[in-house]
């Protein structure tokens, strides 16, 4: 027997014949992002639906208005506004359940209040007197998020929870563009392929991450092509059109519901604002491209839309508007109000209960400010 | 009347049994991890928790340390009781984020709303002869996160009773593990494992009159070497096991030095902002007047954790312990 010989008999067995493990093809976004208003797809569209989301967007527009209003009044410490993607923030919202889940970033106010949160405790962690203002359980929205993605791996692992309870909940996860280059978007997105966790996560391609633009963000050919390398579909959606949004999501929702698994949607929108108050946008983009946004405005196009199928009359327009105005007052008012946070619930929460030191820090806080006030007590005699 | 044999347990056997009982007692309580399934953990830590649990309650996860600790805490908001397993000290670091920005402080920013009960599991430590990255002392880290509990048990009976405790807390607890005392034994019975104090006490592991050696986990056998050996200088000391680094122990270890009045914190971790940098000053603050003498430090040096070849300079041993315990000013007294 020859050494060759020898080495054939104790070769190996060869390696199984290789396949792709899941047919990448249904995974792929389409082409073009998906619209619905001026397609003959808009005449599936159910009115009544069509008209919630325009009385949404008239109020959403309205609330970050006034909440950029109230940055100018050092009433708010920052408001990053998402005028020009309020369809994204009010369809999210309405795709889900009320058992549903909500993760929010730091963006998504809009999707909170859609939720049903108080629109004065939506912005307690931008006015800055603390951080989380609303009981995420009264309507299942997690606090939003300012690390970029990390409310994403949350959203997983509560969906997951909830499909290993029995219960039919689906979460859905908010992100920009810049948050897709963040580890946990890709960590994300791997735990719930790999648990078909009922998750859907929403990316809002807003064109910037405060000054950078999507080209140094990312090579994929769209945001929604990344799904593919995890095993779950993508969606690539118009996200100025309110009813394409809505539609994608909603499919998203039922698939993850129905035990389909999870789903990335990139909704291709623009921010028409700054980063936030604080941001100078002339700085990395001229006006000619807000411009043509502009035009494309999610409000103009669902109005257009409703107009020309004859579903919009004066009635409705006249009473989104007068909705919105009444939100908007009853924030000026509420927001006008100084708030008083308590120095003594600094301590409070940090654990179950508190530690010996942080008692002593407290006792220590308590004497400072009795003293303080014994001082101004004194200096007004 | 038949008493029970009670074997000899490893510290890794007691902590399976505290998982197990906790997977038991509580059906909210799911370990999650790389490897902590069909292996039983590199370690075997979780061995035949899936086998009993099944694998939805012991799950092998992807490897990303951000994405389980991530999932565990949308885990946890929903009502479970996660445990999670980092395979070793140094490769928990992913999971940083996920620790100090949500896991820490999602219960103080949610004014309580939202507590996150998550145990995050850590071998730490080192003189297993592990290759880089697998010996880190990562403690000083996690005690400087305000809203974590740190643990470190360094007797068998503790590792199943603080663990218990740590798995039962509302609060987040990271539980160090010291890697090289898996392996150590204890006359212990799992069929009636003692429970311990709440996590925060300290507790005197040998009473002494000369002077008080602060230490915690692995150095806590080094540190009752160094007591027996310390006998025949004529030293009589205390060794004070912190078990718990947050909440920290004042009274107990404030206790001992007033009692014996000389202190020498004992750790593997590096001095220059390690752990005994702050129990120093804590000692300091409170027992000034007590004391015969500085609080000493012996702690590992501030180098990355040395090649497993060198690792025994590196580490805190008997030897340079009584060293520290010549310099406490011995000559005052005479």
């Amino acid at each position: 027997m020859t050494v060759m010989e020898q080495r054939g008999a104790y070769r190996p067995s060869p390696p199984p014949a290789w396949q792709p493990r899941t047919d990448p093809a249904p995974l792929l976004p389409d082409e073009r992002p998906y619209r619905v208003l001026g397609t003959e797809s808009a005449a599936k569209a159910d009115p009544e639906l069509l008209r919630r989301l325009y009385t949404q967007l008239v109020r959403g527009r309205r609330y970050n208005a006034q909440a950029t209003a109230l940055t100018k009044q050092g009433r708010l410490a920052v408001y990053p506004s998402s005028t020009g993607q309020e369809a994204c923030e009010v369809a999210a919202a309405l795709a889900l359940e009320e058992r549903d889940w909500l993760f929010p970033s730091y963006r998504d106010t809009l999707a909170v209040i859609a939720r049903g949160v108080d629109p004065v405790e939506a912005l307690t962690l931008l006015r800055g007197d603390w951080h989380t203002g609303y009981d995420p359980y009264a309507h299942r929205v997690a606090p939003l998020s300012t690390p970029l993605a990390t409310q994403l791996p949350h959203a997983v692992g509560l969906a997951h929870a909830a499909r290993l309870k029995g219960d039919d909940v689906v979460a859905l996860a908010m992100v920009g563009d810049g948050g897709t280059s963040e580890g946990d978007f890709h960590e994300a997105l791997n735990f719930a392929a790999v648990w078909q966790a009922p998750v859907v996560f929403l990316v809002q391609n807003n064109g910037f991450a405060i000054s950078v633009p999507l080209a140094k963000q990312t090579a994929a050919p769209s945001l929604a092509h990344k799904a593919v390398g995890y095993g779950m579909p993508g969606r690539l959606v118009d996200g100025n059109d309110a009813a394409a949004v809505h539609e994608v999501l909603a499919d998203a929702v039922r698939r993850a519901r129905e035990g389909g698994g999870p789903t990335l949607v990139e909704a291709v929108t623009y921010r028409i604002d700054a980063h936030t108050n604080a941001d100078d946008a002339t700085r990395y983009r001229g006006d000619t491209e807000v411009d043509t946004w502009r035009d494309h405005d999610p409000i103009l196009l669902l109005e257009r839309e409703l107009t020309d199928r004859g579903l919009l009359d004066e009635d409705t327009v006249r009473r989104a508007r007068e909705d919105a105005e009444t939100m908007a007052a009853d924030l000026r008012e509420r927001m006008n109000r100084d708030p008083e946070p308590d120095p003594m619930h600094l301590f409070d929460q940090v654990y179950a209960e508190a530690t010996t030191q942080l008692r002593e820090q407290r006792a220590l806080l308590r004497a400072e400010l009795e003293a303080e006030q014994q001082d101004q007590e004194g200096g007004h005699r | 009347m038949t008493t029970v044999a009670v074997k000899p347990a490893t510290m890794a056997q007691a902590l399976t049994r505290a998982l197990r009982d906790a997977m038991a007692a509580d059906p909210a309580v799911h370990v999650m991890g790389e490897d902590v399934g069909t292996l039983g953990g590199v370690f075997r830590v979780t061995d035949g928790l899936a086998k009993e649990f099944g694998e939805t309650r012991c799950t092998d996860t992807p490897l990303a340390e951000a994405g389980i600790l991530g999932t565990a805490v949308g885990m946890a908001m929903y009502g479970l009781r996660p445990v999670v397993e980092m395979q070793f000290d140094a490769f928990a670091y992913p999971a940083f984020e996920q620790l100090i920005s949500h896991v820490s402080r999602m219960r103080n920013r949610t004014r309580g709303r939202m507590p996150l009960p998550i145990t995050v599991r850590v071998p730490y430590g080192g003189g297993i002869g592990g290759v880089e990255h697998h010996s880190d002392s990562s403690e000083a880290y996690y005690m400087a996160t305000p809203g974590l509990h740190v643990v470190t048990p360094a007797t068998v009976a503790d590792a199943y009773g603080l663990l218990r405790r740590a798995i039962a807390s509302d609060d987040p607890v990271v539980f160090l593990e010291p890697k090289r005392l898996y392996w150590s034994k204890d006359t212990w019975n799992p069929e009636h494992p003692t429970d311990v104090e709440p996590i925060g006490r300290a507790v005197v592991r040998r009473t002494g009159r000369s002077a008080s050696l602060i230490t915690y986990g692995p150095s806590v056998p080094v540190c009752l070497e160094a007591a027996e050996a310390a006998q025949a200088e004529g030293w009589d000391l205390e060794v004070v096991d912190l078990r718990s680094l947050v909440p920290f122990d004042d009274e107990t270890v404030c206790a001992s030095v007033r009692r014996t009045g000389r202190a020498v914190v004992v750790h593997e971790s590096g001095g220059f902002g390690g752990p005994g940098g702050e129990i120093a000053a804590r000692v300091t603050e409170r027992c000034f007047h007590h004391l015969e003498a500085p609080v000493l430090r012996v702690a590992g040096f501030d180098i990355p954790y040395p090649p497993p070849m060198l690792e025994r300079h590196h580490l805190p041993g008997v030897d340079r312990i009584l060293d520290a315990v010549a310099r406490l000013q011995w000559e005052a007294e005479g």
